[in-house]
């Protein structure tokens, strides 16, 4: 810039040739830069093959390295035990918080330190870029075919970038589990017990409470988070096989189902009965918990991670964990559930030894017991395996029961958030915040949503 | 703030003065003047002069190439290829600078952007000189620099703690709603950060907060350069405040203002971190802005070519809203 700038003080016609020089200049040599440079990134990668593998712990010493989020403590209690058990490994935990650690993932992965295990919550192009290890001959060799198959769909991709499908990338460390938490002061005021059997029976809970001048439901769409409740209605409305293909991003699969539809119905309606907080754009995740642990709002699409945290909040037996109901009476429970999924780098310098840990952490009932002690969250495995004890009553036990109920119906779906990277900031929040407020209708907003998949994926 | 002062009329001369002898004269015309009556002995130690402050500058020179200019030209290139940010990358020529130009959500955001200008500039400038005005005729004293603290203040707030802060007052049972009940406007209260057509006033105005108090101080700094004699004379021509104001005050603040424009409009057009903590860019797309846009498509969409060709628009445009300022104040001159 400074030099674009420098002109004689006066004779007005030196100006052109002396100011434009410079500027031609870096032009001329920015277009050089650019075309000369050879196309960034990486060669054409391959996702990477299922080598041979050791299912043996190595002997020497080794330090596995780490990768995870803030505010996430369980790898630092399972490393402790796991060092006790094998005092040959040890671990080195690096921490960042969970935006930052998204963001950065894929330079993570592709970094010449890359960790050994990382937090890895979505998968995108990792894959195509061969940039995580395959778990297929530790799937073999540890025989993870007994783990419930629904917990591991979402972590399988194809060559092809589609989800559900083909080789298994990753392994969760807990596995979630999304409900409703009942506010117990309200419903014994409001004379309800047990948990809704049909969306109906819900509805009917809702409309009792405004009736009462009680919240019916503590909700917000600011960062996106009641989206929880739309799935809820969706996963019931239909095949949720469909809702899962699209998920997965299969060929042909599609958002504009009836399902959806009905389900971004019924979602508009409750709002539109002010079911929901008047400024429910303005109310975050974090603030939505917040509001329903400080009574405000009889119940709460929330998942069970905030189980331990809202009975120490609220006191044990203040608050109930419910699964959403199916539609009709007697039907399969369908719950988003996902792995807290952790993925091997294909640059870790220590894969076995990795992968060990991993099925140590589904295995061993030391390492279950920590998983749910401190996440909360079904620690997976094998469904045959003894659960680990929990305190009868308490909000995570009634979680686990109801993981283990919507496991037995399979009814594991995953969160549509994961649908692709951007949808969830780019489409749902937006949309949602729309057909909560009137300025969008239920049929324009699964076709908005429908056109955004289109758009990314295309690229 | 004095050290300012003392900085333009200190005697002594500086290495930038050096190569700028007066006012109106530029390094280049300076040199040619000197090449054309020099002396052997004069041209060496003006070279060797010339070779000082270059070895002075390299430093700085060397920061700005590694950490501007490289990542510019870096973005640039991105810009003509649809590219992850790790793996093999496609070149699709000017394919990202198209799509910013017509995908609608993209082509919102800078509109956004455009309206922040009004709560970013217009205000803050505006009400820094009535601010400044104000307290200079304030006979000086602990009322005086009390207020200029004050005012001076939300400056030194980190904008991420400011856009946190600011969330809670404006929420449905806030500072601002409550004030509204007290005074009997209770009808008025409401979600300010969650109306679609409240949202991007009430960011921007956050934006003005923070930026008055530094408007002012610059503003007031600059007042205090102003001859008093000029004040005198024009209130013996019989001036009221308005006219004082407009004939002295404003003509002398040229520069500041030239400046304060320059700096809020950049604020403006790529404001990120405000935006980011209170609405990050809901509801609908009431308050998207560049920054938010460009963050998502490089990291979570991982679009690192589109998010490239975004940044160079960007900057473009900032240019293109900055440099007739400049060219405005330096003109006058």
């Amino acid at each position: 810039m400074a030099h674009k700038s420098i002109r004689p003080g006066e004779g007005r016609r030196a100006v052109p040739s002396m100011s434009w020089r410079p500027a031609a200049t870096v032009a001329v040599a920015l277009s050089g830069l650019v075309l000369a440079g050879c196309a960034p990134g990486s060669p054409e990668a391959s996702p990477t093959s299922s080598d041979k593998v050791s299912l043996k712990l190595p002997s020497d010493k080794i330090t596995i390295k780490i990768q995870d989020e803030a505010g996430f403590p369980v790898t630092d209690k399972l490393a402790d035990e796991f060092t006790k058990q094998h005092p040959n490994v040890t671990f080195k935990v690096v921490r960042d918080s969970f935006a930052n650690l998204t963001a950065n993932a894929p330079r993570l992965l592709a970094s010449a330190d890359a960790p050994d295990l990382i937090r890895l919550p979505t998968m995108g192009d990792t894959v195509k870029d061969g940039l995580l290890t395959n778990l297929d001959p530790y799937f073999k060799g540890y025989g993870w075919d007994k783990f419930s198959a629904g917990q591991l769909a979402a972590s399988r991709m194809s060559a092809k970038g589609v989800r559900g499908e083909g080789s298994l990338y990753q392994m969760g460390l807990g596995y979630s589990v999304t409900g409703i938490y009942v506010n117990q002061k309200y419903a014994k005021q409001l004379g309800l017990s047990g948990a809704p059997s049909t969306i109906a029976e819900l509805e009917r809970w809702m409309a009792k409470a405004k009736a009462a001048e009680i919240l019916p439901v503590q909700i917000g769409m600011q960062d996106g988070v009641g989206t929880f409740a739309l799935q809820a209605l969706i996963n019931q409305y239909g095949d949720k096989a469909d809702l899962v293909d699209w998920m997965f991003n299969k060929p042909g699969a599609t958002f504009d189902t009836k399902a959806s539809l009905k389900g971004a119905t019924t979602f508009k309606k409750w709002a539109d009965a002010g079911y929901f907080p008047s400024d429910v754009n303005a109310i975050n995740y974090t603030t939505m918990v917040s509001n329903f642990q400080a009574g405000k709002g009889l119940l709460m699409f929330d998942g069970n991670w905030d189980a331990a945290k809202t009975d120490k909040a609220m006191g044990e037996g203040a608050a109930r964990f419910v699964l959403a109901p199916p539609a009709a009476d007697g039907g399969a429970y369908v719950a988003m559930g996902a792995a807290n999924s952790f993925a091997i780098p294909a640059k870790a310098k220590h894969a076995d030894a990795t992968a060990f840990f991993l099925n140590w952490i589904h295995t061993d009932s030391k390492a279950r017991q920590i998983v749910v002690d401190v996440t909360g969250a079904s620690p997976g495995g094998d469904p045959s395996q003894a659960l680990p004890k929990v305190k009868d009553g308490s909000l995570t036990a009634q979680a686990l029961a109801a993981s283990a109920k919507v496991g037995s119906d399979d009814g594991f779906v995953d969160f549509m958030a994961n649908t692709t990277a951007g949808i969830y900031a780019g489409a749902f929040q937006p949309d949602e915040q729309k057909l909560l407020t009137r300025r969008m209708e239920p049929k324009a907003f699964v076709t908005a949503i429908q056109e955004y998949y289109l758009k990314e994926l295309a690229g | 703030m004095t050290n300012d002062v003392r900085r333009h009329e200190d005697p002594k001369p500086t290495a930038a003065a050096l190569r700028r002898p007066d006012a109106g004269a530029h390094a280049a015309g300076a040199g040619k003047s000197s090449r054309h009556r020099s002396r052997p002995p004069v041209e060496r130690s003006a070279r060797h002069r010339l070779v000082v402050g270059w070895l002075f500058v390299l430093p700085a020179l060397a920061f700005f190439g590694a950490f501007v200019i490289y990542p510019l030209i870096t973005a640039v290139r991105y810009s003509f290829y649809r590219w992850n940010g790790i793996g093999a990358s496609v070149w699709v020529g000017v394919d990202n600078y198209v799509r910013v130009f017509t995908d609608p959500e993209l082509l919102i955001s800078i509109v956004n952007a455009l309206v922040l200008i009004l709560f970013f500039t217009v205000i803050p400038v505006a009400s820094g000189l009535a601010l400044a005005t104000l307290i200079r005729t304030m006979p000086p004293g602990p009322f005086a620099t009390i207020a200029r603290t004050v005012l001076f203040l939300p400056q030194i707030i980190p904008l991420v703690a400011a856009g946190i802060a600011w969330s809670w007052m404006y929420a449905q049972t806030g500072t601002i709603n409550t004030i509204l009940d007290s005074v009997g406007l209770g009808f008025l209260a409401q979600s300010w950060l969650a109306g679609f057509g409240t949202a991007l006033p009430a960011v921007g105005l956050i934006g003005s907060w923070v930026l008055t108090g530094l408007c002012t101080i610059l503003l007031l700094t600059g007042i205090g350069k102003i001859d008093t004699s000029l004040y005198e004379a024009a209130r013996l021509d019989g001036a009221g405040w308005w006219r004082e104001f407009v004939t002295v005050t404003l003509p002398g603040l040229r520069q500041e203002i030239a400046v304060l424009v320059t700096i809020t409009v950049i604020a403006a057009l790529s404001s990120f971190d405000i935006i980011y903590t209170t609405t990050k860019g809901g509801p609908g797309t009431s308050t998207l802005v560049p920054g938010i846009s460009i963050f998502r498509l490089a990291f979570t969409q991982s679009e690192v070519g589109l998010a490239s060709a975004f940044g160079i628009v960007l900057l473009a445009l900032v240019l293109l809203a900055v440099l007739p300022i400049q060219l405005l104040a330096r003109d006058r001159d």
